[in-house]
C-alpha cells in the first residue's frame, strides 16, 4: 500500500534492528552482581559513596537539557536520605551495563520516559543503599538497627548518642547483602525530590568549561568532514579527491559506504578541503521526487479505501450521514528537522581489538550496538562514552548513523582517533524529520449542535515502517501514529467521548527518513483534534469551551487542566484591544495537558504571540522548577515549528540546508509563559515533551479567532493573516 | 602565521589566512567555549568580544583581525565565572543544554556594556541568538536583573 517504494530500506532496517537490540527483557536486579571492586566503596551499581561523603549517582539516562540528570538524582538522593550538597553523578557505559547484565536497565532517554520509566528502581536503588548503609553502622555499634537512623548523609544512633558518616561506613556497607525488595517513602515524604532544586552541573555552561561532545579532546586526534549522498536512495558513483588531498593539514580521504570523508589535522581544513573533492551521484528512483509529488501522494489517501484503524466507536459515516450540518476540514503539517543545537558528531578510536566511541547520544547501548554492527566487532569488544549533548530532541534517540559513521571512519586509520562534525548543513541533509501527514476530518452536528459522530482520516508517514519495523503490529499497523488519539491506555487517551469516531491512518511512506522529533506523532494530532474542535465549535455557534466541555464529562484530568488555563488565562473576559484568545488540550507521554494562547495580528498581517498559559498534569513533580523550564522550551520549540519551519524537498534532497532557510524560533518571537505545575498524584506522567501538543493548537486557534481566517496548512508563514 | 590578542594573551596561529577565527580560538588555540552552530552567522553560538563589540567569530577569517584588535571569549569574560552576567545565569538557573549559552551570554555582556539599562525592545533587538531548548525568557530575566531593570 506504500505509494513510494522504501529504497533505503536496507540500511534503516540493519540501522533499526541494532538500536532495538535492548529494548526487551531486562530485569533490574539488586543482587550480588550490583556489587564491583572499586577505590571508592559502591554501595550498589547506582551508589557510591566516597571517604570524603561525597555521594557519587549513577545515571543510566542522559541530560541533554531536560533535567532528567538532576530529577533522578533527587529521587535516588532521596530515597538515600543524602546530603544534597555532596551529590555528583558518573554515567555507566553502555559496555559496563552489558558486562553487569543490564544492572542499570534501559539507557533510552526518549518519549518523555527518563524519569518515569526509572522511577521505581533507581529509588530502589537509592533506598536499598541507604538501608545498607544504616545497616553497617548498626553493625559496628553492635546495636539494632532499628534503633538507628539516617539523614543527610549521616547516621544517628539517638540511644548512645553517636553519630557517623555514609562515607565512614560505605565499605562494610558494599559487603552487606542487598535487601531485596526496599521500601519508598511517600512522595508527601520526599525532602530532595518534589523541590525546585537548581539543576546539577550548570557551572560548566556559564564559562565555556562544560565539555560536549564536539568539544572531546584526546592526544593524536585528527579530524574528519563527511558529505554523505545528499538524494533519498541515491548512491555515490565515484569522487576525485586528487586536489583535496593535496591541501594543507589533509592526510587522508576516505569513503565510508555512499560518504567521502576527509581526515585532515583540524576540522576546519578537513571541511576546506571537503570542499575541493569532486563527486558523481547515481540519483537512484528518487533523483526527481520533490515536495509536491509528495504532497499527492498523501492527498490521495486522505479518500483511500484501506486504513489502519486507530479509534473506532459507533458509526461515524452513518452518524454523519444523518447530521443536521456537516463540517469538513483537511489540515497539512510539513517535514520538520530537529536542528539541535550541537550538530551531530563522534569522535572515534579503532583497532582490531577494541573500538571506542564518545559522543552524545540519547541511547548509548544503541550506538554500541551500531557501532558493534558497522566496523565487525562483537558487543563486548565496543563501547561508547558518553558526553554532554547540545540538545538532543530524538534525533539523537533512535538513529545512532552518526556514531557508526565516525566508527567507518576510524576504522580506516586504525588506532588513530577521529572526531567527525557534520557542518549544519550536512545535518541538515541528514535528519531524521518529523513524519509528513496530511489529515482530513468530517464532523456531523445535530440541531442543537451536539457533535454525533467524528471522522479523522489522517494520510501520511509512519516513523516506525521506516525506521523501526519490529515495531509495527502484525498487520502492519504503526500505533504511535495515533498518540493521544487512543480509546484508552495511560499513555495518550483522546479527551473526548464522540458516540460515533473514526480515526484511522492511510500509511503512505515517502522515501526521506522520518524520526522521533520532541512530542513525535501527538504534535499533529492535537493540531488535527484541537483546530478541529474550534471549527465545529463555531459552526455550533457553541463557545470554544463549552462545546469542549460537553464531550470531556468522562475525562476529568483532561478536563481540570483545560480549566485551569481557562481561568488563568481569563477565557471568557474581555482581552487586551486587539488581543484574541485560542484553546486547546491534549494528553500524550502519560501526562494531560493544556495552553490558552493570546495573540494579535496587525493590519500587514504579522503574528504576534504574547502569552500562553500552560497546564500540566504530570501525576507527580520531581522538580516544579525544571518542569516550567520545559514548558517554556517545548512552547519554543513547538512555535518555532509551526510558525516558521518546513522541510521541503527537490530533486530528491532536502532543500533547507541551514537556519538562513530554516529560521528559528528567536528571542523577539517569544511569548511570556505562565506555567500552571498540578500533579494530581497516582501516576508518573513525561514532563519533556508533553506539553509542545498544545502550543501550536492554542496559537492557531487564537490565530481564527483574531483574523477569522483558519490556518490549515503549516508552516504559518506560508498564510496571509490579513483580515479576510 | 597570524597573531592574535585573545583573552589578553598574544597567541602564534598556524592556519591558513581565511580560516574563520571561531576554528582558529577552538582547534588552534585550544579553547572550546566557544561553539559552532552554524557557520554562516546565524545561530550566535559562536559569540565572541571584538574589541567589546559581539561578533559571530564564524563567518569572520583571522586575515581581518590585527594583532592590535582585543579578543575575549566566554573563557576569558571573567577570571572566575564572576561577571554579573554569569552570576545571574546560575542564580536564575537559566541553561538547559547549555551549549547556546556561552553565546547568549557573550552577546548579553556587550548590551550591557553599551546599554546599561537597556528596554525590552533592546533586548530582544540585541539577542537574536538562537536557542533551541528555548531558555529564552529566563535569558531576558537575567540581564534584567543585571541591568537592574527587573520589575
Amino acid at each position: 500500500m506504500n505509494a513510494i517504494d522504501l529504497s533505503r530500506r536496507n540500511f534503516l532496517v540493519g540501522a533499526s534492528a541494532a538500536s532495538g537490540a535492548f529494548t526487551l527483557g531486562f530485569t533490574i536486579p539488586f543482587g550480588d552482581e550490583a556489587l564491583a571492586q572499586s577505590a571508592a566503596p559502591e554501595v550498589n551499581a547506582w551508589v557510591v559513596v566516597k571517604p570524603d561523603d561525597t555521594v557519587v549517582i549513577r545515571i543510566a539516562r542522559v541530560e541533554m537539557g531536560q533535567g532528567t540528570l538532576t530529577g533522578l538524582a533527587q529521587l535516588v538522593a532521596d530515597e538515600l536520605d543524602a546530603d544534597w550538597s555532596k551529590v555528583t553523578t558518573e554515567y555507566p557505559t553502555p559496555g559496563q551495563n552489558l558486562a553487569r547484565k543490564r544492572v542499570w536497565g534501559n539507557f533510552q532517554t526518549a518519549g518523555s520516559q527518563g524519569i518515569r520509566q526509572s522511577v521505581v528502581y533507581v529509588r530502589q536503588g537509592g533506598a536499598a543503599a541507604r538501608m545498607m548503609l544504616v545497616q553497617a553502622a548498626a553493625d559496628g555499634w553492635k546495636v539494632p538497627v532499628a534503633e538507628c537512623s539516617a539523614s543527610k548523609g549521616v547516621i544517628t544512633h539517638k540511644a548512645s548518642n553517636r553519630t557517623t558518616t555514609y562515607g565512614k561506613v560505605a565499605e562494610a556497607a558494599a559487603k552487606l547483602e542487598a535487601p531485596k525488595e526496599p521500601a519508598l517513602k511517600d512522595p508527601k515524604d520526599w525532602t530532595i525530590a518534589g523541590k525546585s532544586l537548581k539543576r546539577l552541573n550548570q557551572g560548566g555552561k556559564v564559562n565555556g568549561a562544560q565539555v560536549y561532545s564536539i568539544d572531546h579532546k584526546m592526544p593524536g586526534l585528527l579530524n574528519a568532514a563527511v558529505k554523505d549522498c545528499p538524494i533519498w536512495g541515491g548512491k555515490l558513483k565515484s569522487f576525485d579527491a586528487s586536489a583535496a588531498e593535496k591541501m594543507p593539514g589533509v592526510k587522508k580521504v576516505v569513503q565510508v559506504e555512499n560518504a567521502v570523508a576527509v581526515i585532515a589535522d583540524t576540522w576546519w581544513r578537513a571541511k576546506t578541503a571537503l570542499e575541493a573533492v569532486k563527486f558523481d551521484y547515481d540519483p537512484g528512483e528518487h533523483g526527481k521526487l520533490d515536495s509536491a509529488a509528495i504532497a499527492a501522494t498523501l492527498k490521495a489517501g486522505l479518500d483511500a479505501p484501506e486504513a489502519f484503524v486507530g479509534n473506532k466507536q459507533g458509526d461515524a459515516d452513518a452518524a454523519i450521514k444523518g447530521a443536521a450540518k456537516t463540517i469538513e476540514a483537511v489540515y497539512s503539517v510539513p517535514y520538520q528537522h530537529h536542528a539541535t543545537m550541537e550538530p551531530m558528531n563522534a569522535t572515534a578510536r579503532y583497532t582490531p581489538e577494541k573500538c571506542e566511541v564518545w559522543t552524545a547520544t540519547q541511547n548509548a547501548e544503541a550506538a554500541l550496538a551500531a557501532v558493534s554492527q558497522g566496523v565487525g566487532l562483537p558487543l563486548d569488544k565496543c563501547d561508547i562514552y558518553r558526553l554532554d549533548l547540545g540538545g538532543g530532541f530524538g534525533r539523537r534517540a533512535t538513529s545512532q548513523d552518526f556514531a557508526r559513521q565516525a566508527a567507518l571512519i576510524a576504522k580506516q586509520m586504525p588506532g588513530v582517533p577521529i572526531k567527525m562534525i557534520w557542518s549544519r548543513e550536512e545535518d541538515q541533509l541528514h535528519g531524521t524529520y518529523h513524519p509528513i501527514t496530511q489529515c482530513k476530518l468530517t464532523g456531523g452536528l445535530d440541531k442543537d449542535g451536539n457533535l454525533v459522530g467524528l471522522k479523522m482520516r489522517i494520510s501520511g508517514q509512519s516513523i516506525q515502517a521506516t525506521i523501526r519495523p519490529e515495531g509495527l503490529d502484525k498487520d502492519g499497523r504503526d500505533a504511535f501514529t495515533f498518540q493521544g488519539l487512543n480509546p484508552g491506555g495511560a499513555e495518550g487517551q483522546f479527551g473526548y467521548t464522540i458516540p460515533n469516531l473514526l480515526i484511522d491512518h492511510a500509511m503512505r511512506n515517502p522515501p526521506v527518513r522520518p524520526g522521533f522529533w520532541r512530542g513525535v506523532n501527538n504534535n499533529q494530532n492535537a493540531i488535527y483534534t484541537e483546530c478541529f474542535m474550534d471549527e465545529l465549535a463555531a459552526s455550533a455557534g457553541v463557545d470554544p469551551l463549552e462545546f469542549r466541555r460537553r464531550l470531556m464529562k468522562n475525562h476529568p484530568k483532561h478536563l481540570a487542566v483545560l480549566n485551569a488555563v481557562a481561568e488563568k488565562g481569563g477565557w471568557g473576559k474581555p482581552a487586551a484591544p486587539g488581543v484574541f484568545r485560542g484553546l486547546a488540550q491534549h494528553m500524550g507521554y502519560g501526562s494531560y495537558v493544556a495552553a490558552c494562547a493570546e495573540v494579535s495580528v496587525n493590519a500587514s498581517g504579522t503574528l504576534k504571540v504574547h502569552r500562553i498559559v500552560a497546564a500540566t498534569d504530570c501525576g507527580h513533580a520531581v522538580n516544579p522548577r525544571q518542569i516550567e523550564g520545559q514548558i517554556e522550551g517545548s512552547f519554543a520549540y513547538g512555535l518555532g515549528a509551526a510558525m516558521l519551519q518546513e522541510i521541503t524537498i527537490k530533486d530528491g534532497q532536502v532543500v533547507e540546508q541551514n537556519f538562513d532557510t530554516y529560521p528559528i524560533l528567536r528571542m523577539d518571537e517569544m511569548p511570556a509563559v505562565e506555567s500552571i505545575v498540578m500533579p494530581s498524584g497516582g501516576f508518573w506522567g513525561g514532563v519533556g515533551e508533553p506539553t509542545i501538543f498544545v502550543a501550536a493548537p492554542a496559537v492557531l486557534n487564537a490565530i481564527a479567532a483574531a483574523t477569522g481566517k483558519r490556518v490549515r496548512n503549516l508552516p504559518i508563514k506560508n498564510n496571509d493573516l490579513r483580515k479576510a | 602565521m597570524v597573531k592574535l590578542n585573545v583573552n589578553g594573551r598574544t597567541v602564534d596561529v598556524d592556519a591558513e589566512p581565511d580560516t574563520p577565527l571561531l576554528w582558529a580560538i577552538r582547534e588552534q588555540i585550544g579553547l572550546t567555549g566557544t561553539k559552532y552552530g552554524c557557520g554562516v552567522a546565524q545561530c550566535g553560538a559562536c559569540t565572541v568580544h571584538v574589541d567589546g563589540v559581539a561578533t559571530r567569530s564564524c563567518a569572520l577569517p583571522i586575515s581581518g583581525i590585527t594583532e592590535g584588535q582585543k579578543i575575549v571569549t566566554i573563557e576569558g569574560l571573567s577570571p572566575d565565572a564572576s561577571h554579573p552576567l554569569q552570576k545571574a545565569w546560575l542564580e536564575l538557573d537559566v541553561p538547559q543544554c547549555g551549549y547556546c549559552q556561552s553565546g547568549q551570554i557573550m552577546a548579553a555582556a556587550a548590551l550591557l556594556k553599551e546599554t546599561p539599562k537597556p528596554t525590552d525592545e533592546d533586548i530582544m533587538r540585541e539577542m537574536s541568538n538562537i536557542c533551541r531548548c528555548g531558555t529564552y525568557n529566563r535569558i531576558k530575566a537575567a540581564i534584567k536583573q543585571v541591568a537592574g531593570t527587573a520589575g
